[in-house]
């Protein structure tokens, strides 16, 4: 008993490290520069090969140093050397391999080569696949499973080591994008565009079937489209002109990766305790893995051998004035670890930013209100309570689109006829999507025109951007058309009021969609009163994520929700959704309505190469008065995000494009450390009360029990 | 007791290939595997091939149950069920879905989910027996009556209304405990306390009328007339003869559940941020990984008939009587 007590008193004074009683974090770490943050799903893949989802780059950008990367400041989005010392030049060849003009025609262009030279001082972050002995041979390339006994991941090896990147470095993580063991996201893609890929990775599959314990060698077979010049320099050979492949540099797939790496992950009992490089990354970014429990917190911490990159001298104009410009110059990055914590649940992710325990969050729906007013011009602000805590909003519309779309084969609203293109454009001016955002949204969101999001080139303001068979313009602004005439829209299309005229039966469409529960109910009865408007009755067909994705797939919907994320900020990346090449059904492509219009089509072919001009924004003009025409989405929104930072975090700059966003912030550790501590004293007064009242009961029960005992005897 | 206690195990392994079997049926009647697949692979550029080449590495590839163009043992053997199943009985769980070695994460997870399970469930026992024993000593006085009412209050109320009441009372308002969160070691004190008052005042009504009511029948016995003619004291009666017979209802309710605490609260984990199995086994029907869920449920399978074996154990220990043959 005495000993329980001992350990009992110990846990408790080892509990109180000296900090607020309400700080999830070491009292230690006060004072430091440390950004707290918080992520809500583990990440699948850790592997620049292999990751693709917006949570996983979260990590990742901030690990990998690719070519390329977004202009942190300026907009539109544009492009800037990361790894590489220039933007790559890039030479034109016709089919006899002859180098062409660079005003030559996407026509006569048969390859695009891009070379790049990456900067020679680029270092990997410490590691023990790069310890080597006194023999100068790696340390740890021969390990049994007895050797990794005690290990439990890379900082439990005693040495560790780094190196200079090289043009091979990048070459060997192209490769590994036609690895046969891999998952590869962007295979398919790739393969369309970088010469010898789909043969390589055929040339893999073979070797992996001769040889299928052992190591696969990437390096023993050679990839014609990609070649190491020298050790700075590397090529790419992408088939025809492609342009959109530069945005594609800027993502960790084309990051550099250590073979040396691969081996060291590939040796004997790693993957049984979870030492892969799809758990553990290793990159030459400013940041690398030093924690990895993505069921409680993950850290990045500074690579100490990052230093080629600093602060940007020049932004867009506003950006010096917002201080913005303050750090300019200053080596990056500015903080030296990064705390993510897994917070699934909103409410105490809310609360503890109100604390001061993160330094940014999000805004969920259920603290909108307390978070966030809008005047009367339609302007978010944060509410009175926030700005005496010094908390500041962010916005910025996401290159996002949220969609409801008809299925192009379904006779009822699919397909090319004057009948269903009229039905189409009724439901579009009757389903309003402005009050969706204001009601389900809070207004964190823009009624779509188009497929286009705003910063996005094509993307028109004003009058010249509207779409037409939904809006008039009126006043300087977009003013949706009258229910009215819809139901004239209704009535030529052959359902006057709403009713078949041929078959006297009313007219029923169904949506089909994964939101069910209670919490997706007053969104769903939504969409009902807006086809009630015309007379039409909606039938909503909620099913689960599985059969969804399998009555896509088959084709066999009406009406679906949908939406997009953009992988790079160029109009080829949105209105490829509705190219008839990328049908759904039959060809497994992105276009889930599986709307085909010729016109549309070529327009596309000829657009998607094209520089940004005005004859490539002459060529969106027509392709979305095709699409509004037609029809084949209800446009539906663009998403706004809403970003809430305390007052000692700096350098905060909404950029939907760029990922690896985290070197450029800072924080103030001192500021934030007081502010904390004068919004978390502790309260002692309930403690001191319910021990008062649980001895005032004891007390009660005894003299109530001892007189009983009393009068018995 | 050693044959039954053979005899018992012998028993579980029908029962867990059982288990094993409707499991696999109810999963596998919701989810294909090219339905895992696509869960796995996202939405974005997924491919066919890239479909069947994640269902090949995982051997999703391969028929259900029985595999007709297999030869000899083949046919059963080079088959999803098999080699998904056959390997737990040796608790090799093998890997989930996105590559990771399950039984390393049962073991790093454990540990979170024992230290709000095992502390909630002792603290709670003590106090719900003691809450019962206090209410039979004033039974029929206005402390049962307004102590049962409430039980009956406590019990009323949404455990999730526990979570959110309690994180904005002490976390938020009060400020003595982290809102969410854990540490390893001596340092996740501070991070469980919370969980751990949370969890026992959420079970005070339920256990603790339960209670009561096994020791209503327990005070109205001859044995108890007996004890109190011989002049003990109500609180001797009590505490000595009352509860040590209300003991074998006690255990089989108790008992039972041990093993299970190792299986971790789903509700609790997931609010206050606990890296324990219970969020790992919501999180795998969530991204339906069956070879977490299938582990899982084995895992709970087996720790509720080990469970089962203890209590019959614990009852030879409180009543002589009781001989396991």
């Amino acid at each position: 008993m005495k000993r329980f007590a001992a350990y009992l008193l110990l846990t408790l004074l080892a509990a109180c490290d000296g900090g607020l009683w309400n700080n999830p974090y070491s009292a230690a770490e006060a004072g430091k520069p440390i950004l707290y943050t918080a992520f809500t799903e583990r990440p699948k893949h850790l592997d620049p090969a292999q990751a693709y989802s917006e949570n996983e780059y979260e990590f990742l950008a901030n690990i990998y140093a690719p070519p390329l990367q977004y202009h942190y400041l300026k907009r539109p989005y544009q492009l800037v050397p990361l790894a590489a010392s220039a933007m790559p030049a890039v030479r034109y060849l016709d089919a006899q391999r002859r180098l062409l003009p660079e005003t030559a025609s996407a026509e006569k262009i048969a390859y695009s080569v891009y070379e790049i030279h990456i900067k020679p001082d680029m270092r990997f972050q410490p590691h023990p696949a790069f310890a080597r002995d006194a023999k100068g041979e790696l340390e740890y390339l021969h390990l049994s499973p007895d050797d990794l006994r005690d290990i439990h991941a890379p900082a439990d090896f005693a040495h560790s080591g780094t190196r200079r990147v090289q043009a091979a470095d990048y070459v060997y993580q192209i490769k590994r994008l036609a690895h046969p063991q891999l998952h590869l996201p962007i295979y398919g893609v790739m393969s369309e565009y970088i010469v010898g890929l789909k043969e390589y990775a055929a040339t893999l599959q073979q070797a992996l079937r001769e040889n299928p314990d052992s190591f696969l060698d990437l390096n023993g077979h050679a990839l014609s489209g990609v070649e190491v010049v020298d050790e700075t320099t590397y090529r790419i050979t992408v088939y025809g002109k492609y342009p959109q492949f530069a945005y594609w540099l800027a993502m960790p797939f084309f990051a550099p990766m250590p073979q040396e790496v691969e081996r060291f992950y590939a040796q004997p009992g790693m993957k049984e305790r979870n030492l892969t490089l799809d758990w553990w990354p290793v990159g030459s970014g400013p940041y690398y893995l030093s924690e990895n429990d993505p069921n409680r917190r993950m850290v990045l911490s500074r690579n100490p051998y990052y230093d080629s990159e600093s602060y940007p001298t020049e932004g867009e104009a506003g950006d010096a004035a917002a201080g913005l410009l303050r750090d300019a110059g200053k080596p990056l990055p500015l903080i030296d670890q990064v705390i993510f914590t897994l917070e699934k649940e909103t409410i105490p992710y809310w609360n503890k930013f109100l604390q001061g325990y993160y330094d940014a969050s999000g805004i969920s729906s259920d603290s909108f209100d307390q978070a966030v007013q809008v005047s009367v011009g339609g302007e978010a602000n944060v509410t009175d309570a926030m700005q005496e805590q010094g908390i500041a909003l962010s916005t910025s519309v996401a290159t996002s689109t949220m969609y409801t779309g008809f299925n192009w084969l379904d006779p009822v609203v699919g397909g090319d006829s004057e009948k269903t293109r009229k039905l189409r454009q009724a439901i579009a001016i009757a389903v309003d999507f402005e009050e969706f955002v204001s009601i389900f949204a809070n207004g964190r969101g823009i009624a779509a025109q188009s497929p286009l999001p705003p910063g996005i080139f094509g993307y028109r303001d004003g009058e010249a951007g509207i779409n037409s068979v939904v809006y008039d313009w009126t006043e300087g602004q977009p003013v949706r058309k009258s229910i009215a005439e819809a139901k004239r829209l209704l009535a030529e299309a052959g359902y006057p009021g709403g009713v078949d005229e041929k078959t006297r039966q009313p007219l029923v469409i169904n949506l089909d969609t994964t939101a069910n529960g209670v919490g997706n109910k007053s969104r769903l009865d939504w969409m009902r009163k807006q086809f009630d408007k015309i007379n039409v009755q909606l039938v909503v067909r909620s099913t689960d994520y599985n059969r969804f994705q399998d009555k896509i797939r088959r084709g066999d919907t009406q009406m679906f929700y949908f939406g997009w994320n953009a992988d790079y900020p160029d109009p080829e990346n949105f209105l490829f959704l509705l190219h008839g090449a990328q049908a759904k059904v039959g060809k497994g492509g992105e276009n889930a309505a599986n709307y085909s219009n010729p016109e549309y089509d070529s327009l596309f072919e000829q657009m998607k190469n094209m520089e940004n001009s005005p004859q490539r924004q002459a060529i969106i003009d027509r392709m979305l008065a095709i699409l509004h025409r037609d029809t084949p989405w209800l446009w539906g929104f663009h998403p706004k995000n809403y970003v809430l930072q305390h007052g000692w975090l700096h350098n905060v700059k909404p950029n939907v494009m760029a990922n690896n966003k985290l070197k450029y912030w800072r924080v103030e550790a001192e500021r934030r450390d007081s502010l904390r501590a004068g919004w978390n004293q502790p309260r002692l007064w309930p403690l001191w009360l319910s021990a008062a009242a649980l001895l005032l009961f004891v007390v009660w029960m005894w003299r109530v029990l001892s007189k009983r005992e009393e009068a018995k005897s | 007791m050693i044959a039954y206690l053979i005899r018992r195990i012998l028993y579980a392994i029908p029962i867990l290939i059982g288990v094993n079997l409707l499991t696999f049926a109810l999963f596998f009647v919701i989810n294909t595997p090219d339905d895992m697949a696509r869960m796995q692979l996202g939405i974005k550029r997924v491919t066919p091939e890239a479909i069947e080449k994640w269902k090949l590495q995982r051997g999703y590839d391969k028929p259900m149950m029985i595999n007709s163009a297999a030869a000899g043992t083949g046919k059963l053997t080079d088959t999803i069920f098999w080699q998904k199943s056959a390997s737990m009985f040796v608790l090799d769980f093998g890997y989930s879905d996105d590559g990771r070695s399950i039984s390393r994460e049962i073991a790093t997870r454990m540990g979170p989910s024992l230290a709000i399970a095992l502390p909630t469930f002792l603290i709670g026992l003590v106090i719900y027996v003691s809450f019962a024993l206090l209410m039979t000593l004033f039974r029929a006085t206005a402390l049962d009556i307004a102590g049962v009412a409430l039980c009956v209050l406590l019990m009323s109320i949404s455990g999730l209304f526990y979570i959110i009441g309690g994180q904005f009372l002490i976390s938020k308002l009060w400020h003595l405990v982290p809102i969410s969160g854990y540490d390893g070691g001596l340092s996740s004190f501070k991070f469980v306390v919370l969980p751990i008052v949370i969890g026992v005042i959420g079970g005070i009504g339920s256990s603790s009328r339960w209670y009561r009511t096994i020791f209503l029948e327990e005070i109205g016995k001859d044995y108890v007339r007996t004890a109190r003619a011989k002049g003990l004291s109500e609180l001797r009666v009590l505490f000595t003869h009352v509860l040590k017979n209300a003991m074998i209802p006690i255990l089989t309710g108790v008992v039972v559940v041990i093993p299970l605490l190792f299986m971790g609260s789903l509700l609790t984990e997931s609010f206050f941020g606990i890296p324990g199995l219970g969020s790992y086994t919501i999180d795998a029907i969530n991204a339906q990984d069956f070879s977490v869920v299938r582990a899982m449920v084995f895992l709970g399978s087996l720790l509720y008939i080990v469970g089962l074996i203890l209590t019959d154990v614990s009852y030879t220990m409180v009543d002589p009587r009781v001989r396991l043959q």
